[in-house]
């Protein structure tokens, strides 16, 4: 009897956990168009303990701020986050990120707008490493103009707001190769892409093989940086930018862990508890 | 089945306080209430929705600290909390995977008092009391959701609303009132948040309420025969406390598992696109836990008729104790209405994947043809009514339920569980 109704409990727990991960598979949207086969990768921060590659990661801000910075900016990342644990330049001997020399010096080659306290006028300075990522457009109507009626998306929370968003971001960016259709008909400015939602997307391809334009230049010393191939580049900006959207993830997991374990060992605990309470009532009345 | 206290107060001080404020005696009368010995795991729902509340509760509290009710600004404070707010990303990931486990709670707590029939006589209060807070919890996680700001807060918003604007004659007004202008804007997700703070603790008085019915007439039990001998019940503390305990941490499990391991995966990637209100997304779809209720709304063409059975969907559970008409309180001892519940259950899982698809989009498909979700969301639909309004009433008249165990204590013997027979039935001194 009481394994059966365990059994029954935990059933139901399985359907419902089950059922759950079930709807929201079923509430993503559609897959890319035209027969493009999507690669899916194996990401580095995949499963239970997966975390991020510290220097694909560094690579993949190479990638951003050479490439996208010059149309996408990060609205909601400050370039001290690019210290923190868990961040593409984390270094233990700072613990304070915006005394990380690798991060004062990169917020130092953004310029911020900023007001004069003495006279109240408008200037520019050096960025700290307090400082966010400067908007690149003074405004969504000056971004359109420049760019032929389209707005360059925010990057930092973007592996977040699509569905398997690391997939899609990777795919979008070596998709441009795929033959296009002659029913798809593209207007100037417009280029064809199967992952992006209608396969039309505004962006030319970036991401090509540049030699001697690109190379990846190592920070750290004795660390021999890959080839920068298209797909090299694709990934790591991927992974860079996963960081970005979900900061927080290694310490996630590590909370995950010791939570799950604890919950478990708790969960025998009651278990033995609960049979050693129950079994009181099978002894004699009085015994 | 409260019976009479047995609570003794000790000493001086206590004895003082019991004759102004009987507040001890209560907490001791809950420990020593008599339970169904036969309360199966369906039954530790109600403890684990009490935790639910909680979580939700303190979460929200500390959330709104650092949450900004502003257009501009409430998008971003969401990422500052997941970025910066120490520990800000368990809070809002808390909440949000919260939301999605108090659903899930509450929908296995209210399947489990269709199947037993918990809110038969004389627990139709209790029931009704149950419905209410059920439609407070949605009216909560629909402002709740609009909150973060996102693609599909704004949209889900707007739909939602407009729902109101369908009603004749005053509609538009109405619409306008509730939104504070013309369309969503900083009216309307300010007092979103007002109301959003305030309906958690009108379900926690609403809690109250039903945890008092519930002490008035006694717990339902798996075979519905009410409890008659003394045999037939355990004091609460410590049989039920260490078993709820044990139901509440294997659930925690699962919630960790979702908000540690997948804290997206029960929600959308849209709504971490900051709302526009120039862009519709292409599928604007409420969260998992309506998806059953948004299938019923899109079943019929007329926007009006609808609502109309949306809402219907919801009324038909109060009126619920007086549509079932059988006297026999468990499925398990009516062998046809059990075959009848179970399709009620794969029809409302039917009915949330309905709602999940695009209408138009195959759902089965049959060689070039085939069922569409919007035909298979209209036969669903049909089957959910006419469980409630049409085969709950004919079957309780017509149907010949098995014979049923004289009382709790019989059926344990018949189960040849525990206790033995000749033990147990010797009253306990």
């Amino acid at each position: 009897m009481a394994f059966k109704t365990v059994r029954n409990f935990l059933i139901a727990g399985g359907v419902a956990a089950a059922s759950l991960t079930g709807i929201a598979i079923a509430a993503g949207g559609s897959g890319p168009a035209d027969g493009y086969e999507m690669i899916h990768k194996h990401w580095h921060w995949q499963g239970m303990t997966g975390t991020y590659d510290k220097e694909a990661m560094q690579r993949g801000f190479n990638v951003y701020a050479n490439v996208c910075r010059s149309c996408h900016n990060l609205d909601h990342l400050a370039f001290r986050h690019l210290g923190d644990e868990g961040g593409p330049f984390y270094d233990e001997r700072f613990p304070n990120p915006n005394d990380n020399p690798l991060v004062k010096n990169i917020a130092a080659e953004y310029e911020i707008t900023d007001l004069n306290p003495e006279d109240g006028s408008e200037i520019t300075r050096p960025g700290i490493p307090a400082d966010y990522f400067p908007p690149i457009y003074r405004n969504d109507s000056e971004a359109r103009f420049v760019n032929n009626g389209a707005l360059p998306p925010d990057l930092s929370v973007m592996v977040k707001a699509r569905n398997n968003g690391a997939d899609y971001m990777y795919n979008l960016l070596l998709a441009y190769e795929h033959p296009q259709p002659d029913t798809v008909s593209l207007s100037p400015g417009q280029y064809y892409n199967p992952v992006m939602e209608g396969s039309k997307i505004a962006m030319p391809p970036q991401l090509q093989p540049q030699e001697g334009v690109f190379e990846y230049q190592s920070d750290t010393e004795g660390q021999n940086p890959p080839e920068a191939t298209v797909e090299q580049m694709a990934a790591d900006l991927t992974e860079f930018l996963a960081w970005s959207a979900d900061p927080k993830l290694a310490e996630r997991k590590s909370a995950g862990l010791m939570s799950m374990v604890y919950l478990l060992i708790l969960a025998v605990l009651l278990w033995l508890a609960y049979k050693r309470i129950w079994r009181r009532l099978k002894q004699p009345v009085g015994g | 089945m409260a019976g009479p206290s047995t609570y003794e107060p000790k000493g001086a001080v206590m004895r003082w306080m019991d004759t102004r404020l009987p507040i001890v005696r209560m907490g001791a009368d809950f420990m020593t209430f008599p339970t169904p010995r036969n309360l199966n795991y369906w039954w530790t729902f109600g403890g684990i929705l009490l935790l639910c509340l909680m979580i939700q509760i303190v979460t929200g509290v500390i959330l709104g600290m650092h949450y900004v009710a502003h257009i501009d600004h409430a998008f971003d404070s969401v990422q500052r909390i997941r970025r910066d707010v120490p520990y800000g990303w368990l809070m809002q990931s808390a909440h949000a995977v919260g939301a999605s486990m108090f659903f899930l709670a509450v929908y296995m707590h209210m399947f489990r008092a269709l199947y037993y029939g918990s809110y038969k006589a004389p627990r139709e209060v209790l029931w009704i009391i149950g419905c209410l807070i059920y439609l407070v919890m949605m009216a909560t996680a629909f402002l709740g959701y609009t909150l973060p700001w996102g693609q599909m807060s704004f949209w889900g918003a707007t739909v939602i609303t407009g729902f109101f604007g369908a009603v004749p004659v005053v509609g538009e007004g109405l619409q306008q009132w509730l939104l504070g202008g013309y369309a969503v804007d900083n009216a309307t997700l300010n007092r979103f948040y007002s109301l959003h703070y305030l309906l958690p603790f009108i379900i926690a008085a609403l809690s109250g309420l039903h945890v008092w019915a519930l002490h008035v007439t006694g717990s339902s039990n798996p075979i519905g025969v009410s409890s008659k001998v003394k045999t037939d019940t355990l004091p609460f503390h410590p049989y039920f406390t260490v078993k709820d305990m044990f139901a509440v941490t294997v659930f925690l499990i699962i919630f960790a598992f979702f908000l540690f391991y997948l804290p997206d995966a029960l929600g959308h990637a849209d709504n971490y696109i900051k709302a526009d209100p120039l862009k519709t997304p292409p599928h604007i779809v409420p969260e998992w836990y309506f998806l059953p209720f948004y299938a019923i709304l899109r079943a019929v063409p007329d926007k009006l008729a609808g609502i109309l059975l949306m809402l219907g969907a919801i009324a038909v559970l109060f009126v619920l104790p007086w549509l079932d008409t059988s006297r026999v309180r468990s499925m398990r001892f009516r062998p046809i209405a059990r075959w009848f519940f179970f399709f009620f259950v794969i029809f409302c899982f039917i009915l949330g994947w309905c709602g999940a698809g695009v209408p138009d989009d195959y759902a089965i498909k049959i060689g070039d043809g085939g069922i569409t979700f919007y035909r298979l969301g209209q036969i669903s639909t049909l089957y959910y009514f006419a469980y409630f309004i049409v085969i709950l009433p004919i079957l309780g008249l017509i149907e010949d339920p098995v014979e049923r165990p004289a009382s709790i204590t019989q059926a344990i013997l018949d189960y040849g569980d525990k206790p033995e027979p000749e033990k147990v039935l010797v009253p306990a001194e």
